[in-house]
């Protein structure tokens, strides 16, 4: 049996499963630390199903709250973006293109130096050492706690952004260091995007996973636990700490594949309504459509493999003003339960509104009385606009299509909507999130330098290809569902012996004992 | 004579990408260059051929070497304006006017670049009617327009004059000296007349980039088909004809960069009854298209890979494993296709052993 867990920005959702079979589920508001709500859903769950926490076998985390940070700019701390490439890359600066909102949220501090490598290994000039020890000034004055190091051509070397990461570490002990080699690939601003997206979240991320661990240490649960990532597979939580960039979109990858699995359709759209944002996205053959070129994280382009999903600010929580004519993109979050006037809060949200309107029965319905019928119709249309907009959006040709919808905002559409042949509620919908962490795979990486010479390319990629595979069976995956999802080879003319640097990723099913 | 909107820069990333047929460079980087400096208060303005006077001087503009590299370092910015007043230094004579050498990928938008921060406006034809490898595969060259002198720049401003004995040196020595400059670097070539301009150029490929996009663009907003949508519209341009080759998953792409190339093949594998793997070969560009060893499309036709849900152009570089697509195939104008173009950027310009056949008779 194993226990998937949905940390969603409002609610936390847990649960329990065995094989494909949905045991029990339990759904609690989603606490400012995370770990009190994990708890309670935990403790209730269990006792719930009479499962106790030995029987438990693994733990699947899925976490929109990295995604959420980006998308609200909460809780991100400043981060020093340095880039090594002058001369070159002066035209485009760090942080360009951004989001003005985001670029002031992570601080626009932005340092340029000489540095970076050429294609073939070649420096493109020494790193500016001196140069870097004065930002470091720079960052110490300004008490920045986190830095980005982006350098050209690292995925090819990382060694100018280790050593500028060492001069760092000396000049100021306490800082939190995002590398770019080690976050993503060829691709200079999308990698630099990444990076310093991590290093915004690296103090967060510390705090969530620590949550987590000592969530499940109070309940005796000794399976061990895995977080999402965006690709659908799993992480091991010391991974998560450095890099919880590479969570974002697992929310969206989760529920996708859950809703395919509740709905038992392989073709749909799926519009997950969370308590701050839907994301709309379609599934083929049972799986997310994956975004081909590159993919918007909060406005920022990234190349992350990732399932293409469109983000908009309607949730469960989202506000309500213009007299239901705007709703969001802010939403109380996780202070629903108290916030929402139904549950005696003094702001009007979309929750309150299908209360008012007599769709749901939740909190108090006294409280929403005086809200004018006017206003609630008005409401409502917008938000069902929002919905179908945003399907249309990501539909990909006029044909209808039918459209799951699943998260615990669900509720927010009783109606039908013009881009939809149909539209499916399935059972446990409002957990179809945590379902899909619950059914998530284990994956296996290789990533590392070869000599093809005195063999073919085909024999290489063979040795990578089951060297991946190994992995994954290491990491807990069933050896006979193991397949090979991505391979990516990036040929090193400077190097003798014909070297390439291949990547490859193997994933499967988690082995159950 | 028009200024160029914001809007159209969007649309000519998406267009020049898919003229670019795979090669060229993505337009993004070129794109944010001319924003940022559209940010500043700078204009664009770009001028039909026949508005530029037959006796003004128009110095081309370009970026040369692997897209590989470009995606990854980024220009100062300044290189090849740098290049521009160091050839019109050396020609004695101020130019009136930039044009592409280029209408596919990046090459779209450095004169653009070039005539934001100069001030010159930038005439709406180019050289190569698409993206090709090699700086000799110009309809200006094979119309007798000669490339040399040229002058190449790097970010640093290290700069190299080139007189060569033809076009086709040119590039052999051009390449090696952007291979020390790192593998990608900005040029000047080809300075010519306005009547020469007139002659030689592939007329309104610029504008032609922004129709694109911006078709493309329209369909997706409507709900239509978005590459039905860009077929229906080519009768109504020089490039007269189009249609999809092939619908796939792909399976494997080989890329290396040698010698300033980025050299390899894609495999696509059939969907939807297209039955068999295509293959396709890539010297910077997509230049020949085989299912079973029989030839579906070949240079200089263009052979564009679109993401087969958004109909987005992927280039070279964005190519990866798994990724659905379609693959389609346009008739290039008449211009590209005489025995004397064909010599240069035809099949034979690429060392390929196949005759070349125009998109329109085969199937």
């Amino acid at each position: 049996m194993r226990i998937g867990i949905d940390v969603g920005g409002t609610n936390t959702d847990a649960v329990l499963m065995n094989g494909l079979d949905v045991l029990g589920w339990r759904k609690t508001p989603t606490t400012p630390d995370v770990s009190d709500g994990i708890v309670k859903v935990l403790r209730n769950l269990l006792s719930e199903t009479r499962v106790s926490a030995a029987d438990v076998q693994a733990v699947m985390i899925g976490t929109t709250h990295f995604t959420n940070a980006i998308v609200e700019r909460r809780r991100l701390v400043e981060v020093a973006a340095i880039r090594l490439g002058l001369p070159a890359t002066r035209s485009l600066p760090p942080l360009t293109d951004w989001p003005a909102d985001l670029a002031s949220a992570v601080g626009r501090h932005r340092y340029m130096l000489k540095g970076g490598n050429e294609f073939d290994g070649r420096e493109i000039a020494p790193l500016d050492e001196l140069g870097l020890r004065d930002v470091a000034k720079d960052i110490r004055r300004k008490r920045i706690t986190a830095a980005a190091i982006s350098s050209v051509f690292s995925p090819v070397t990382g060694d100018m952004e280790k050593r500028a990461a060492e001069i760092l570490a000396e000049e100021v002990p306490d800082i939190r260091l995002s590398l770019s080699h080690e976050i993503g690939r060829i691709g200079f601003l999308e990698r630099e995007n990444a990076t310093v997206m991590n290093a915004c979240l690296v103090d967060l991320a510390f705090a969530v996973v620590s949550s987590f661990r000592r969530a499940l240490h109070e309940l005796k649960i000794a399976a061990p636990f895995f977080i999402s990532q965006n690709d659908g597979t799993l992480m091991a939580p010391q991974h998560v700490e450095r890099y919880p960039v590479l969570t974002f979109a697992s929310g969206p990858t989760n529920s996708m594949r859950g809703a395919a699995l509740l709905a038992g359709l392989k073709e749909a759209m799926v519009v997950d309504i969370g308590g701050t944002t839907s994301d709309v996205g379609m599934l083929m053959h049972g799986f997310p459509r994956e975004a081909a070129v590159s993919v918007d994280i909060g406005g920022v382009r990234t190349n992350f493999r990732m399932p293409d999903v469109l983000a908009v600010g309607l949730g469960g929580g989202s506000l309500v003003r213009d007299e239901g004519a705007r709703i969001g993109p802010d939403s109380v979050g996780y202070e629903l339960t108290s916030r929402a006037m139904v549950f005696g809060g003094d702001t009007l949200t979309t929750t309150d509104i299908v209360v008012a309107a007599g769709l749901q029965d939740i909190g108090d319905r006294s409280r929403v009385k005086h809200l004018s019928a006017s206003l609630i119709e008005t409401a409502l249309d917008t938000m069902h606009h929002m919905a179908d907009i945003a399907v249309d959006r990501m539909k990909t040709s006029a044909e209808p299509m039918p459209v799951i919808l699943v998260g615990g905002g669900a509720i927010l559409v009783s109606r039908g909507l013009p881009s939809a042949s149909k539209v499916v509620h399935p059972p446990y919908s409002s957990v179809a999130n945590a379902i899909g962490a619950a059914v998530a795979q284990v994956g296996g990486e290789v990533d590392r330098v070869f000599a093809v010479e005195g063999t073919t390319r085909d024999a290489v990629l063979d040795v990578a290809k089951r060297e991946a595979s190994d992995r994954a069976v290491a990491a807990g995956a069933d050896e006979s569902s193991v397949k090979i999802v991505d391979v990516e080879d990036v040929p090193l003319a400077y190097l003798p012996g014909n070297a390439t640097r291949i990547r490859v990723k193997a994933v499967g099913d988690l082995l159950m004992r | 004579m028009r200024q160029i909107t914001r809007q159209d820069l969007m649309d000519l990333a998406v267009g020049a990408a898919f003229l670019g047929t795979g090669g060229g460079g993505d337009p993004y980087i070129g794109r944010l260059m001319v924003q940022a400096a559209m940010d500043e208060g700078k204009t664009v303005t770009i001028l039909d051929p026949s508005e530029v006077p037959d006796d003004a001087l128009v110095i081309p503009t370009a970026m040369m070497g692997a897209p590989t590299v470009l995606v990854e370092k980024i220009p100062s910015g300044d290189e090849a304006v740098a290049s521009l007043r160091r050839l019109e230094a050396h020609l004695g004579r101020k130019a009136f006017a930039t044009i592409p050498i280029e209408c596919g990928g990046i090459n779209s938008t450095i004169p653009l670049l070039v005539g934001a921060l100069t001030g010159l406006p930038v005439v709406d034809a180019d050289g190569m009617g698409r993206a090709f490898p090699e700086l000799q595969m110009e309809t200006f060259s094979v119309l007798g327009v000669r490339g040399s002198p040229m002058v190449v720049t790097n970010e640093y401003g290290d700069s190299a004059l080139i007189e060569a004995r033809d076009d086709k040196f040119m590039e052999w020595i051009s390449r090696g000296v952007t291979i020390r400059m790192g593998g990608a670097a900005y040029i000047a070539e080809y300075s010519m007349s306005g009547a020469d301009v007139k002659r030689t150029a592939v007329p309104n490929t610029l504008s032609l980039g922004i129709r694109i996009g911006r078709c493309l663009r329209e369909a997706k907003t409507n709900h239509k088909n978005p590459i039905e949508a860009l077929l229906q519209m080519l009768p109504d341009t020089l490039y007269s004809y189009g249609k999809v080759i092939w619908r796939g998953k792909v399976i494997d792409v080989r890329r290396e960069t040698k010698m300033g190339w980025a050299l390899g093949f894609a495999r696509i594998e059939g969907v939807d009854g297209w039955k068999g793997t295509m293959e396709i070969q890539i010297q910077n560009e997509n230049l020949i298209a085989r299912v079973d060893g029989k030839v579906r499309a070949i240079v200089p036709d263009l052979i564009c890979i679109m993401e087969a849900e958004t109909a987005e152009p992927i280039t070279t570089e964005y190519l990866r494993y798994g990724q659905r697509v379609v693959v389609v195939s346009v008739a290039v104008p008449p211009m590209m296709r005489t025995p004397e173009a064909l010599e240069v950027f035809g099949p034979k310009g690429f060392h390929i052993n196949e005759p070349y056949t125009p998109i329109e008779q085969l199937t």
